[in-house]
């Protein structure tokens, strides 16, 4: 085999495995939000969806989450991929601790942090016991829907920014050294550095981490259903519910072609913003 | 180290469908879905059957998703199929016609009411009637000195459980009132079999009259005394033996632990009444057979084993679901058949009893009549929306269902030759 063939022949499984289990799926679905059940085009998936009650307020919810959760863990990733970068002694232990809650399914982390919340709950318990209130308190009841907005934020923070984190590290240790002595001689300032030449350097990896992250932050479903249940609808949510509460297939694949479009217009918004020339490339 | 560790697991996981195929009936269920419960149905109930079986519980989702692809991949593994009345019409295509079953269990076919629910509609037997419970109320008998005056707990009405509530808030500072509004709560069944009967003598027909207006008015109301928790809650028997609540509504089967954990604490009682009845629904779950299963003797075999009178026996003590053949209950049954039981007599015998039948010809709209309902609550009593808005726009919902799947009437609204009417 020709050595030009190798890296083709490397990546056939996976392109093929994607083309059997995401591309057709999805492809399948797609069709379906269109299709009524005797076959022939219609639309009237989507005026089900539209009509619905929850649909206006998940997709609120959705966008808020995006909107709050996203921005917040790409300055903590900053933050943290600059300390990890600084460190000489430990690095690997550190960046291993961060990590953690990665290799933790959302619906364990979502459990977690019920565990905590709970009327039932640890933190309730604790306060409890050092006497700061005097009976188990319900935050997370349909009466405080910001309660439970900024508990499903905390959960998704400790559990997702280590994707932005690992992909921020790699990026940084990419980064010459040269640039940063240069600027040094200059006489630039550590924020100076930061803003002039990590960040725009950073570039690349900024782009691959928020598109990443967004497109899971509107996938974002196990933890808002433990945190929140019915009270805090989100678009995943209600395409689950209609699949196999209302079994509807087609109202949910509708859905799927809702946060599929919402996808693309922040991938594109994305690759747009943070568009790198070629010539400016390292 | 994972390939050690994972490697076992496939090998014992592949020798285990191996063997699945050769010889057992995979008993797929809906019902006994909680650990103790499914532990208990393997270790006392189907440890007596004399073929293999293996049973699998499930999710309602999931387990239609397996019944379905496996009916349109023509290679059906399951062998027998429980599941609540109103699941099957959603898998009614893919389950085998079974008149032979039913006609030769005749204790099973006595109960004509119970047994014409499976047929689901048509004329073919679907599925055989395999245990029954209902929907009753429970109540820490810490609340019941609060009880307004006069009120008799047994014959309670919907105004005195309002006022009942009020005292309760009252007196602890807390809303002790709770209902199963949760994600995975049976909410839907107590509009649908208790108030809208109760209050209007119907569920589908009157679904906006005024009646249906007062009513809404009336439970917004109640709903301030009702614990703000009850949108989490699931099972009421969790709440109430924390003591969070303490009167509270829900499914037998879903109380069944406070009264066999805490015997002396709690009462059971029926649902209250108003002025059209004791509204109140029974909860049928009944034993399929999927066509082209593999070996349908073994199935039938495993049918008939579980409607044997004793076996029923067995099932109650596991499941807090009872007997749909007539027998005799022993003595020494867990509190909670004790405590409950009692409950269920009364309610069903009271002079102002209204059954309220479970939605039958719905096929797969089920789900989507229960959300109706579902989101009705939601709107009016939960985010207060207005009523006469809300009623109206729900009962076009309502209406372009009942169209769609052609279901008649059933009870508490009158018969009707076509779709049942929305007014």
């Amino acid at each position: 085999m020709s050595k030009k063939a190798y890296p083709y022949v490397l990546i056939m499984p996976s392109v093929l495995f994607l083309l059997a289990f995401f591309v057709y799926p999805f492809l399948q679905v797609f069709a379906q939000a269109f299709t009524h059940s005797e076959g022939g085009l219609t639309i009237a998936h989507f005026e089900t969806i539209f009509y619905d009650f929850n649909f206006l307020p998940s997709l609120k919810n959705t966008l808020l989450l995006a909107l709050v959760v996203v921005p917040a863990q790409l300055c903590l990733a900053i933050g943290m991929a600059l300390m990890i970068s600084k460190m000489e002694k430990g690095r690997d232990t550190v960046l291993y601790v961060w990590t953690i809650p990665l290799g933790i399914s959302d619906l364990a982390a979502g459990i977690i942090w019920l565990g905590l919340l709970d009327q039932n709950g640890f933190i309730n318990s604790f306060l409890f016991h050092v006497g700061i209130i005097d009976e188990a308190q319900s935050w997370l009841n349909y009466q405080n829907p910001w309660a439970i907005f900024a508990a499903i934020v905390f959960a998704e923070i400790w559990r997702a920014t280590a994707i932005l984190l690992v992909i921020l590290v790699s990026g940084i240790g990419l980064i010459p050294k040269e640039y940063y002595e240069a600027a040094e001689i200059f006489g630039a300032n550590a924020w100076v550095r930061l803003w002039k030449v990590t960040l725009p350097l950073l570039r690349p990896s900024l782009q691959t981490a928020l598109i990443l992250r967004t497109l899971l932050a509107f996938e974002v479903f196990a933890v808002v259903m433990i945190l929140g249940g019915s009270n805090m609808p989100v678009l995943m949510g209600e395409a689950y519910n209609w699949a196999f509460s209302y079994r509807d297939a087609g109202a949910a694949a509708a859905y799927a072609v809702v946060i599929l479009v919402l996808s693309l217009l922040f991938t594109l918004f994305y690759l747009r913003v943070l568009r790198v020339p070629k010539e400016a490339q390292i | 180290m994972i390939k050690k560790i994972i490697a076992p697991i496939l090998l014992s996981s592949t020798i285990a469908s191996m063997s699945a195929l050769a010889q057992e009936v995979i008993f797929y269920s809906t019902q006994a879905n909680p650990l103790k419960e499914a532990d208990a149905m393997r270790n006392d109930v189907l440890s007596g059957f004399s073929g293999k079986v293996q049973f699998l519980p499930q999710e309602a989702g999931p387990f239609f998703s397996r019944i379905e692809a496996e009916a349109r991949a023509k290679s059906v593994s399951l062998g027998v199929l429980g599941a609540l009345h109103g699941h099957f019409p959603q898998i009614n295509s893919t389950l085998d016609g079974i008149d032979d079953v039913i006609n030769d269990l005749p204790a099973v076919q006595a109960n004509n009411a119970l047994s014409n629910l499976g047929k689901l509609g048509g004329a073919e037997q679907k599925y055989i009637p395999w245990m029954q419970a209902t929907y009753i109320m429970a109540a820490s008998k810490k609340a019941l000195p609060y009880l307004p005056s006069g009120a008799d707990v047994n014959a309670l009405t919907y105004e005195e459980l309002a006022q009942w509530g009020e005292n309760l808030k009252k007196a602890t500072g807390k809303p002790k009132l709770g209902f199963p509004a949760g994600e995975k709560g049976l909410m839907h069944r107590f509009l649908q079999g208790y108030l809208y009967p109760s209050f209007t003598n119907s569920v589908v027909t009157d679904f906006r009259g005024d009646d249906a207006k007062s009513m809404w008015k009336w439970f917004q109301k109640l709903w301030v005394n009702v614990n703000p928790r009850s949108t989490a809650y699931n099972l009421m028997q969790e709440p109430l033996l924390t003591g969070e609540v303490w009167v509270a509504f829900d499914h037998t089967a879903r109380l069944k632990e406070a009264f066999d954990q805490k015997p002396d604490d709690f009462v059971a009682f029926p649902a209250p009444s108003a002025k059209a009845g004791r509204g109140f629904m029974p909860v049928i779950a009944g034993l399929a057979i999927p066509a082209g299963t593999p070996d349908r003797a073994a199935s039938v075999e495993l049918i008939r084993y579980l409607s044997e009178p004793e076996v029923q026996i067995k099932t109650l003590k596991a499941t807090g679901f009872y007997p749909v053949v007539d027998v005799e209950l022993p003595a020494d049954l867990p509190a909670n058949v004790r405590i409950a039981g009692k409950a269920i007599a009364l309610q069903a015998n009271s002079s102002d009893a209204l059954p309220s039948m479970l939605p039958v010809g719905l096929g797969s709209l089920n789900g989507q009549f229960n959300k109706i309902y579902k989101d009705t609550f939601q709107q009016i009593v939960l985010r207060n929306a207005d009523v006469d808005r809300i009623l109206d726009r729900q009962a076009k919902q309502l209406k372009r269902i009942m169209n769609e799947s052609k279901a008649p009437c059933w009870a508490p609204d009158k018969a009707s030759a076509g779709a049942c009417p929305v007014k």
